[in-house]
């Protein structure tokens, strides 16, 4: 596999799934704000899949575009982190999914606008400018539901219990990091854990929660061994289409 | 190796000229200053006060040969309005003769609202949609000018925009986000 197509099919599926689990609230979140502020963000998060995915096709120069990539392939083929499949659970438990991944996202795109591929570097450079909202307002969504009343603040304790495992394989460094790393396309994961776990042990003060002890991490997300049952059930809502009307446009 | 007149990156989004087609050397060849003076006036299909060349979007025109090259960047990467930008100004320019055009992406630098036009934030704030401000938020209500404002949310009913209310009028409005 080369590693850039592989590369690239990380950034574009993470934004590719999450986008899509954070547009499940259409319609369905608790005020309108939040619904419009959700339904924005995941349009950014799937407009940034465009450029990723886009790119992934071009690298691979088989013919397949964005659009094939994300309807066309199956769960194996993913490479997004475990993270951004889990379900949406309550309000709290999607707002502090985000609030993990944009931290994380953040400063993987930080790092990226400095790439020695240009083509990487130019669509860091117009994702981070999105993601820096996205991080201020998940934040500060986490710490007023953190540090609000005893249901939320119950509710987003066990949230992060929960997710908090699906955070590890962002930082595990493989063959393919390692590659990229030594051409200077992209950091080493390893290398963004020290300030994630400042940024985050901080916001969790601030959000009187705390982290849990075990550092126990699931992995096989970002490298496709592994997925959890989630991601299968997410692609029949998301690719039925193409998979019952092979082509259709509109 | 790009094709002439795209630089890294650009990614061909609309390209009216048939592919074979024998060049018109017959066709007229307006200078870009016409061309962008035909652009300003290609409204923004959601805010349709200001033009595409207020927005800050169009990036480039040059003539490559018969061939009119125009990029244009987009304001936020899912933003939908992008690709009915694309085809509003293919259409004008079609209108006014020219159907050898070739509209393409380029992402970088990335848009920011300091591209918007003075005369944009005029407009903007006739339309009742408070201008952006390295501030991060409005000074002023643009429906009744007072400065007791407050913020609702974040977002608001398009990528560029975040919803403020007046505490003085009372009435909600749209703040278009500075990036």
């Amino acid at each position: 596999m080369d590693p850039l197509f592989e590369f690239l099919c990380r950034m574009g599926d993470n934004t590719l799934v999450l986008g899509h689990r954070v547009s499940e609230w259409c319609g369905h979140a608790p005020v309108l704000e939040e619904d419009i502020a959700l339904a924005n963000t995941a349009l950014d998060m799937i407009g940034q899949t465009q450029m990723w995915l886009g790119l992934a096709g071009e690298v691979e120069a088989k013919g397949r575009s964005a659009d094939d990539l994300a309807m066309l392939r199956d769960v194996w083929d993913f490479r997004n982190l475990l993270l951004v499949e889990q379900p949406n659970g309550d309000f709290g438990q999607t707002i502090l999914r985000q609030c993990l991944f944009d931290l994380w996202h953040k400063d993987m795109l930080t790092a990226l606008t400095a790439s020695t591929n240009p083509r990487i570097a130019e669509i860091a450079a117009k994702a981070v400018k999105e993601v820096t909202y996205h991080a201020e307002r998940s934040a500060d969504l986490v710490i007023r539901l953190g540090d609000g009343t005893e249901e939320s603040r119950a509710r987003m304790q066990a949230a992060l219990d929960r997710l908090m495992p699906n955070t590890g394989e962002m930082f595990q460094d493989d063959d393919t990091d390692r590659a990229l790393a030594a051409e200077g396309v992209a950091p080493l994961p390893s290398s963004l854990q020290a300030g994630y776990d400042a940024r985050l042990g901080a916001l969790l003060a601030e959000a009187t929660l705390t982290r849990p002890e075990s550092r126990y991490a699931q992995a096989g997300g970002r490298t496709g061994r592994r997925h959890s049952e989630h991601l299968g059930h997410l692609l029949t809502q998301m690719q039925w289409l193409q998979r019952a009307y092979p082509w259709a446009t509109w | 190796m790009a094709p002439a007149g795209l630089s890294v990156g650009d990614v061909v989004t609309r390209a009216s000229a048939v592919p074979g087609q024998a060049p018109d050397s017959a066709a007229p060849r307006p200078d870009t200053g016409t061309i962008w003076r035909w652009l300003a006036e290609v409204p923004d299909p959601e805010i349709p006060v200001i033009s595409v060349t207020d927005l800050g979007i169009v990036r480039e025109v040059t003539w490559q040969g018969d061939t009119l090259d125009i990029a244009v960047t987009p304001t936020y990467s899912g933003c939908p309005a992008t690709s009915v930008i694309a085809m509003d100004i293919e259409t004008a320019l079609r209108d006014r003769g020219l159907t050898r055009v070739r509209i393409t992406t380029r992402l970088s630098p990335p848009w920011t609202t300091d591209w918007l036009t003075d005369a944009a934030r005029d407009k903007l704030r006739r339309y009742g949609i408070a201008p952006p401000r390295a501030a991060g938020g409005p000074d002023a209500c643009p429906l009744c000018g007072s400065a007791h404002v407050e913020r609702i949310s974040q977002f608001g009913s398009t990528p560029c925009k975040a919803q403020w209310r007046c505490k003085d009028c009372l009435e909600p409005f749209d703040y278009f986000k500075c990036i």
